[in-house]
């Protein structure tokens, strides 16, 4: 089997195995309060680093590009009650119409 | 993956034959689906380049369902690394998916076998559009939103490498910020589950960037989730 093809199917079977893991390990019990607690704040944690490493992540460096302005922007639209799908629309916009204007 | 929320969703339980949560977690992700199309051809244009051929791409894509993982292997392997360190780097990215599948675990049904194959439906867009705060989640809408999510993603993989450059650089479209930006608003929303819920999140994103530089890319997203711990604090 080439490189290629190994590296396929151990990808996915490691993904599918990750995504499995915590159904399979948590069950269906009843949450515990500190469970819930915990799991109340992951949404916060995950969102918040996923949007500052999307932002502002390029492989191991931080730079501030053209994303920063379309984050920005949704980050405005938001604000000002905007609906998401327009936040989110804006936010490509605005990118796009920097890396045009550079 | 599309067989384990397939399943699911046949043997769906609640009020009999009712595919209505499925329909609006499908609908609700449709804009979504359009951003992961686009990406899904630029992967398959980028496979394409590396010499993949026509099969492997579009395989990788039914079976593995990741992009940021799939981008990586590309890289590594485009660089002339191995499939060791290709797997690693894609595990890394994809270890998020392990807080992920912990928190919606509650909500999902039936067996081991079952339950595992529901975990598959968890992606980005899925998990956060069925996110309900205070930690609760819907599964018929995470499993739905999925499923175009998955379509989207294997068949712009295929137009990628079988009909080419059709759209050009989807960062010319900013299209690398439709995912950032959505995710800011789900935030914003989160944000309002109280004064735990804001300082937490900025002690994961400040943790996520100070850590950037110095490990490989996925750490600090996974590293910025033990943030969540905090809420032990609390409950007792």
């Amino acid at each position: 089997m080439t490189t290629l093809w190994i590296s396929i199917i151990s990808v996915a079977l490691a993904s599918a195995a990750i995504k499995a893991a915590g159904p399979v390990l948590v069950g269906g019990r009843e949450p515990s309060p500190g469970f819930l607690a915990v799991i109340k704040l992951l949404a916060p944690a995950l969102l918040a680093a996923l949007v500052v490493t999307e932002t502002f992540g390029d492989d191991r460096h931080l730079v501030l590009d053209a994303r920063a302005i379309g984050v920005a922007v949704a980050a405005v639209a938001l604000a000002l009650r905007a609906p998401v799908l327009l936040a989110v629309f804006l936010a490509a916009a605005a990118t796009a119409l920097a890396r045009a204007l550079a | 993956m599309a067989e384990g929320a397939g399943r699911g969703e046949g043997a769906g339980a609640g009020p009999a034959g009712d595919h209505r949560p499925y329909r609006a977690g499908a609908r609700a992700a449709l804009p979504f689906a359009l951003a992961t199309f686009v990406l899904g051809i630029s992967f398959g244009v980028l496979a394409r380049s590396l010499g993949w051929g026509v099969v492997a791409p579009i395989v990788f894509s039914v079976i593995a369902f990741s992009g940021s993982a799939q981008f990586a292997v590309a890289a590594v392997l485009g660089a002339g690394g191995g499939a060791v360190a290709a797997t690693l780097a894609a595990v890394l990215l994809n270890a998020r998916f392990g807080p992920m599948g912990v928190a919606v675990a509650p909500y999902l049904k039936g067996g081991p076998l079952r339950r595992a194959l529901e975990g598959q439906a968890v992606v980005d867009a899925s998990w956060a559009l069925a996110s309900r705060g205070g930690g609760r989640f819907d599964r018929e809408f995470m499993i739905g939103a999925a499923l175009p999510q998955l379509a989207a993603w294997v068949v712009g993989t295929a137009a990628g490498v079988l009909g080419g450059d059709l759209i050009g650089d989807p960062e010319k479209l900013g299209l690398d910020v439709v995912f950032p930006a959505f995710f800011l608003a789900l935030l914003a929303s989160e944000l309002r589950g109280g004064r735990m819920a804001v300082g937490v999140a900025l002690v994961a994103a400040v943790l996520a960037l100070v850590l950037l530089p110095f490990v490989p890319p996925g750490v600090p997203v996974i590293a910025a989730c033990a943030t969540a711990l905090l809420g032990l604090r609390t409950a007792r």
